[in-house]
C-alpha cells in the first residue's frame, strides 16, 4: 500500500473543503472497495478524507411523494428500511442479492454507486488495462471475458459495473444529487451518471474533481410488482452474470434495467408495454450488442430471465 | 511394532472412547482465536522482520534485469534478495518448480525477489518498487495443444489386459466420449505462511505444512544442509487439500531472507499469489470408452487421460479409479503428460480419483441410458470381488451395499427414467448417482506417549491436523488404550522433534497415525505392566487403573516417581496381505434446473461410505460433507481460467475463483457402513476424507442431465453449457 495521509471531515462542506485542499485526494466511506484496491496498489490516493461523520445518513421523504437517500446510508440499513421495503422493494431485493451481510453493514449508498469493475485484468497490475493504466491496452478484449460487457463497451474496455443496487436504481429512474467544492449542487439522472468507456475508460462517471455524492433521489412509489433476478454461478456472494431489475406496473407497463452486461445499468429510455414479448424487450434492450465468444450466452440469458419474470 | 494381520481383538474394540462423536480437542482454541497459526507465531522468535514475495509478471520468459535500487532505499527495507543473491537453491523431491527464479521464469507469479522490511507495509511498499525487465517468451499454455507431444510417465505404466480394441468393437452397446476437467485451486482459507529463523547452521520454521517429514527432506535438499539441522513446527493448519504437502516458496523465501538478514523473517503468500505461485489440480482431457453386452456387463473399458505440467512435473493419474472399480475382461488405460508452462499441477484432494471419476461416472450414466438400464443397477452388475487389474482380492469391498443403501435412503425410485419427466413448479428435478472409490493406503507412523505423574497422558507425534480432527482421534486412541477419559489426554502434533508419522495426504493420515499411537500405547502398557508386576497378556486398563486379576493399580501411582515414556511406531508390510486396499462409496444427488433460465440448485446430497471403522463419526462426517461441498464446487463452478496469450490463471483471487458458499448447500447426509477391516491396521479403519469427494461432481452432472437433458462433458457445468439443451419456450 502506498503511504497516504488521512483526515476526518465533520460536515459536507468540511469534506468539500478538505478534498479541495488536497490534490489527488479521495473520499472514503465504507472502504469496502477502495481499501482492497489500495492494498493492491490499483488505487493510490495520497490523501483520504473520511466522510463517515458528515451526516447524510438518513432517508427522508420529499415534497413530491418520493424519497431521498443520504449517501452515507449503509446498504444493510437501506435494504431493511420499511419505506424501501414497502414502496421500492426492487431496491431492497437488489441490495440483499449483493455482497455479504458484513459488507452491506459497512458499504454506503454513494460508495456502492462508485465501486470499480471486477474485471480480472483490472485487478492484476501486471496485465494491460486502460482503466487502471490508460494507454496500456485491454487484456479482456480477446481474453477471459465471461463476466464482462456485451454492450456499450469499446475496443479499449469491456468492463462491467458490478453493482446490484445501481441496477434497481436505474429501473426506478433515480437521480443523483451532488455537491461541488464551490458550493453548488446538481442533479444527474443515474443513466447519465456513468460514462461509456470509449477511449477514456478511466473516466467512469460525470463526477468532477472533489465532487461529492450527497443524496440519491427517488420519485413517488411506482407501485406494481417488483422483481430483482440475479443469475450467477453460486447462490450468494458472487457478481452477476446477468441481473434484471423489473417493475411491472399495474397497467402492464414494464420498467426494466439490466446488470452484468455493460459499464452501467443498462436500460432503454422508454418503458415497455404490456404486450411486448420477452424476445422483443431483450432485442430492443440489447440492440447493437457485441458480445465475445466467452460471454455471448448473456444475450440469451437476458431474454430467458425476462421470460421467467413475465411468466408469473 | 509390525502390523500382523488379521488384526484380531485388541483394546480398541472396546469402543469406550474410539468410535464416539467427540468434539474436537482443538475446537475451543480455534473458535476463540487461540490456536496459533504459522503467521501468528509472533513471540516464538523475537525481533521478526517481514518478507513479501515479488511474483513474476510474465507467464514464461527470461529475467533481463532486476533493479532493486528503489526498493532497497524504501523506508524500513532491510534487504531485497533475488535469485542471484539468494545463494544456491535446489528443488525438493515433490514439487518441481523453483521457489525463486534465477534467470528463467518457469511460470506466472513465480517469485523473482523477496523484500524484507521492518513492517509488512514497508515490505509491500518495497516489493512494489522492485523493477524487473523480462524477455517474454512463447510458452505452452494450452492443454489441447500439449497433448500431441505428451509422454508416458514412469509412475503410470500402460495397462493392457485382454484385447481392448476387439472387446470394444465386439460390444453391442458402447460409449466413446471425451471429457474435460479444468484446472482447480485448493483455495484453502489459510495462506501459505512461515516464520523462519537460523541459529548458526540450524534452521527452525513455524509453517503450515501437511507432512512435516517431507518438509525436512525437501528443505535439506533445497539448502544442502543435514535434515538433523532443521526443525519444523506446524501445530495448526488452516486447510491444505494437497496444496501444502511439503514446503513451498513461503518457507524457502522466509528461510533465505532470515539467513540473509540474520534475523527471524515472517512471510505469507498474499492471496493473489496463491493460485499462480503455488500448485493446483491440473486440467485433464479424458477419453473413456465403455463396451457392454446387452445385459449391461462391461466387456471393454478404455480410459485415457492427458494433462500438462512443467518439465519433470507429475501426470494427473485419472485412470487410477478405473483400474479397480468395475469388472470387465478387456482393459486399456493410458496416462500421458505434456509440457505446459503454467504453474505446477500437483496433488489436490483425491488426485487421480477425483478427476478420473468425474469422467468415468458420467460415461457410466451414458452407458446406462443406452442400455435402458437403471444407473444403480448397471453399477451393481459390474461389481467384482477381485481387483480386475491386479487380480488381488479386495480386503473389503462393500460397494454394492453402498449403492443399495443409498438408493433406498435417497428415494432413488422417484427418479424419472428419462430427462424432463419430473417437473416441480419452475424446475426440472433430477437424480444422479456416481460410484466412489479411493485407495486405502497406509504409511508407517510413530508416536511417543508419556504417562505423567498426575496420571494424565501426553501424546507426541509429528502428525498434522489440517482441520481434519487428528488431535481428537489420536487422543481418543490413546485414551482407549490406557483406559483414560479423553479429558486426561493431551495431544501435541506437528513438530519434527516428535516421532515421525504419516502426515496428512491421500486420506491415509487418520488410520496411519492412530495406528502409530496404538503401537506406542501398547509399549506403554507393557512398561506399566512391568512396573506393576502384572501380566501384560491379561491386564486391562480402565478408569485410570491397571487391572490384573482383580488387582487395581492407579496409573498415577505407577508414575509417581517420574513420568513413564514409551515410543514406538507401526510398520506396515508393503505387501499388505496380498490384498487390494480400496475404500468404496456411492454419491447421490438431487438437482433442480430452472426450466427457463437453466439455473441449477443442488437440493439434496447423500454419501454412503464404506471406509472401515469410523474412529469419530463427528469429525469423519465433517470431512465427508466438506469433501461433498468441494465436489459440488467442482461440478458447478470451480475453474481456473487460462489466458493462453499471457500464460496465467486469470481469476487468481477468491472473488473470481468461486467455491461453494453456505447458500449453495441445502441438505447433505452421510451414512457410514461402519465395518471392520482386519487387514488394514490395528485400528481396523480405513481412509475416508477423500472418498467423500470422489464421484461427487459426476453425481451432480448426472442429476442435471436427468433433470433437463443437458449432457455436459466439460466441467464445470455452468449455465451457458446448459442453455443450449433447454427448450426454447
Amino acid at each position: 500500500m502506498q503511504q497516504f495521509t488521512y483526515e476526518r471531515a465533520t460536515s459536507p462542506s468540511d469534506a468539500l473543503h478538505k478534498i479541495a485542499a488536497a490534490k489527488g485526494g479521495r473520499f472514503i466511506a465504507g472502504g469496502t472497495n477502495l481499501l482492497d484496491l489500495m492494498k493492491l496498489r490499483i488505487e493510490t490516493p495520497g490523501h483520504l478524507v473520511d466522510i463517515n461523520g458528515i451526516g447524510l445518513d438518513a432517508i427522508e421523504s420529499t415534497a413530491d411523494g418520493g424519497l431521498r437517500i443520504g449517501a452515507l446510508v449503509r446498504n444493510a440499513d437501506l435494504a431493511a428500511h420499511p419505506w424501501i421495503r414497502r414502496d421500492y422493494p426492487v431496491l431492497s431485493l437488489a441490495l440483499l442479492s449483493g455482497a455479504s451481510g458484513q459488507l452491506r453493514n459497512r458499504a454506503t449508498t454513494g460508495g456502492n454507486l462508485l465501486q470499480r469493475t471486477r474485471c480480472p485484468y483490472f485487478y492484476d497490475a501486471n496485465q494491460p488495462c486502460n482503466k487502471r493504466l490508460p494507454g496500456s491496452g485491454c487484456g479482456a478484449v480477446g481474453g477471459y471475458s465471461r463476466q464482462l460487457a456485451v454492450i456499450g463497451g469499446s475496443a479499449q474496455c469491456i468492463a462491467t459495473h458490478p453493482s446490484d443496487m445501481a441496477v434497481a436504481l436505474r429501473a426506478l429512474d433515480a437521480q443523483i444529487e451532488t455537491m461541488r467544492p464551490d458550493g453548488t449542487t446538481r442533479r444527474v439522472a443515474i443513466d447519465e451518471f456513468y460514462l461509456a468507456p470509449g477511449r477514456t475508460p478511466q473516466q467512469e462517471t460525470v463526477l468532477e474533481e472533489g465532487e461529492l455524492i450527497a443524496w440519491v433521489v427517488l420519485g413517488a412509489p411506482p407501485g406494481g410488482r417488483h422483481v430483482y433476478r440475479k443469475l450467477r454461478d453460486r447462490a450468494s456472494y458472487a457478481f452477476a452474470l446477468v441481473s434484471v431489475a423489473a417493475i411491472i406496473e399495474d397497467s402492464g407497463r414494464l420498467r426494466v434495467a439490466l446488470g452484468g452486461v455493460a459499464h452501467k445499468p443498462w436500460a432503454s429510455q422508454a418503458p415497455f408495454e404490456a404486450g411486448d414479448t420477452p424476445a422483443a424487450i431483450a432485442g430492443r434492450l440489447l440492440q447493437g450488442a457485441e458480445p465475445s465468444p466467452g460471454n455471448a450466452f448473456k444475450i440469451e440469458l437476458v431474454e430467458r430471465t425476462l421470460r421467467s419474470i413475465l411468466a408469473r | 511394532m509390525k502390523f500382523e494381520y488379521p488384526a484380531g481383538d485388541n483394546p480398541i474394540d472396546r469402543l469406550e472412547v474410539v468410535g464416539r462423536p467427540s468434539d474436537r480437542l482443538d475446537g475451543p482454541l480455534k473458535v476463540a482465536g487461540q490456536a496459533r497459526y504459522a503467521y501468528e507465531q509472533h513471540e516464538v522468535a523475537p525481533n521478526q522482520l517481514y518478507g513479501v514475495a515479488v511474483g513474476a509478471a510474465v507467464g514464461y520468459g527470461r529475467i533481463l534485469d532486476i533493479d532493486t535500487r528503489q526498493a532497497s532505499s524504501a523506508p524500513g527495507v532491510e534487504a531485497v534478495i533475488t535469485g542471484r543473491s539468494a545463494g544456491q537453491l535446489d528443488i525438493g523431491d515433490f514439487y518441481v518448480a523453483s521457489a525463486l527464479a534465477v534467470d528463467q521464469v518457469e511460470h506466472y507469479h513465480q517469485a523473482v525477489a523477496v523484500v524484507v522490511a521492518g513492517s509488512l507495509e514497508q515490505a509491500r511498499e518495497g516489493a512494489a518498487r522492485v523493477r524487473v525487465r523480462y524477455d517474454r517468451q512463447p510458452g505452452a499454455f494450452v492443454l489441447k495443444d500439449a497433448v500431441f507431444a505428451a509422454e508416458a510417465p514412469e509412475t503410470s505404466p500402460d495397462i493392457d489386459i485382454g484385447d481392448f480394441a476387439r472387446g470394444f468393437a465386439d460390444s453391442p452397446v458402447r460409449v466413446d466420449e471425451i471429457y474435460e476437467t479444468p484446472d482447480q485451486s485448493h483455495a484453502m482459507m489459510e495462506p501459505h505462511a512461515t516464520v523462519a529463523t537460523w541459529s548458526g547452521n540450524r534452521l527452525i520454521l513455524w509453517t503450515s505444512i501437511q507432512i512435516v517429514s517431507w518438509g525436512l527432506r525437501d528443505l535439506a535438499k533445497i539448502f544442502a544442509i543435514p535434515q538433523e539441522d532443521i526443525r519444523i513446527v506446524s501445530p495448526y493448519i488452516g486447510g491444505g487439500f494437497g496444496g501444502k504437502a511439503t514446503v513451498l516458496s513461503d518457507a524457502v523465501l522466509a528461510a533465505v531472507a532470515a539467513r540473509h538478514c540474520g534475523r527471524p523473517v515472517k512471510l505469507a503468500l498474499e492471496r493473489h499469489l496463491q493460485v499462480n505461485n503455488t500448485t493446483h489440480r491440473p486440467a485433464t482431457r479424458q477419453r473413456v470408452r465403455l463396451g457392454a453386452d446387452r445385459d449391461g456387463r462391461l466387456q471393454a473399458i478404455g480410459h485415457e487421460t492427458w494433462s500438462g505440467n512443467l518439465p519433470g512435473g507429475a501426470a494427473e493419474r485419472s485412470t487410477i479409479p478405473t483400474t479397480s472399480l468395475y469388472a470387465g475382461a478387456h482393459r486399456m488405460m493410458r496416462t500421458r503428460v505434456g509440457r505446459l508452462d503454467l504453474p505446477e499441477g500437483n496433488a489436490m484432494r483425491a488426485p487421480g480419483e477425483a478427476p478420473g471419476l468425474m469422467a468415468l461416472e458420467i460415461a457410466m450414466d451414458e452407458l446406462a441410458e443406452r442400455l435402458e438400464l437403471d444407473p444403480v443397477e448397471l453399477r451393481l452388475r459390474n461389481d467384482t470381488p477381485v481387483d480386475p487389474t491386479s487380480g488381488k482380492r479386495f480386503g473389503t469391498r462393500r460397494f454394492a451395499e453402498c449403492l443399495r443403501t443409498g438408493a433406498e435412503r435417497f428415494g432413488w425410485h422417484k427418479r424419472g427414467t428419462r430427462p424432463g419427466l419430473v417437473v416441480d413448479g419452475d424446475d426440472f428435478v433430477g437424480l444422479g448417482v456416481a460410484a466412489a472409490i479411493r485407495g486405502n493406503n497406509v504409511t508407517n507412523s510413530a508416536a511417543r506417549v508419556r504417562l505423567r505423574r498426575d496420571g494424565s497422558l501426553l501424546v507426541e507425534t509429528d502428525m498434522t491436523d489440517i482441520g481434519t480432527g487428528s488431535y481428537t482421534i489420536i487422543g481418543q486412541t490413546a485414551a482407549e488404550m490406557l483406559g483414560l477419559g479423553l479429558d486426561r489426554v493431551e495431544v501435541r502434533l506437528g513438530d519434527s522433534s516428535f516421532p515421525r508419522a504419516s502426515g496428512s495426504l491421500g486420506q491415509r493420515g487418520a488410520n496411519s497415525s492412530t495406528s502409530g499411537t496404538y503401537a506406542a500405547c501398547q509399549m506403554l502398557r507393557e512398561k506399566l505392566c512391568a512396573a506393576a508386576g502384572a501380566d501384560p497378556a491379561r491386564a486391562d486398563f480402565a478408569d485410570g487403573q491397571l487391572i490384573d486379576r482383580g488387582r487395581r493399580v492407579a496409573l498415577r501411582d505407577l508414575a509417581a516417581d517420574g513420568e513413564i515414556v514409551a515410543e514406538d511406531g507401526i510398520e506396515f508390510d508393503p505387501a499388505r496381505g496380498g490384498l487390494a486396499h480400496q475404500t468404496f462409496g456411492a454419491h447421490f444427488c438431487e438437482a433442480r434446473v430452472d426450466r427457463i433460465t437453466g439455473e441449477v440448485r443442488v437440493t439434496r446430497m447423500l454419501a454412503v461410505c464404506a471406509a472401515g471403522r469410523i474412529l469419530n463419526p463427528k469429525t469423519a462426517r465433517s470431512q465427508v460433507i466438506g469433501a461433498m461441498t468441494m465436489g459440488l464446487g467442482a461440478a458447478l463452478m470451480e475453474s481456473l481460467a487460462v489466458d493462453p496469450r499471457l500464460g496465467l490463471f486469470v481469476n487468481h483471487d477468491l472473488a473470481s475463483y468461486e467455491v461453494p458458499v453456505h447458500a449453495d448447500i441445502l441438505e447433505q447426509e452421510v451414512i457410514f457402513l461402519d465395518h471392520l477391516d482386519e487387514h488394514s491396521s490395528p485400528m481396523k479403519a480405513q481412509g475416508v476424507s477423500e472418498l467423500g469427494i470422489s464421484g461427487v461432481a459426476a453425481a451432480v452432472a448426472n442429476a442435471i442431465y436427468n433433470a433437463c437433458g443437458a449432457r455436459v462433458r466439460s466441467y464445470p457445468v455452468t449455465i451457458e453449457k446448459i442453455l443450449p439443451h433447454l427448450p426454447l419456450a
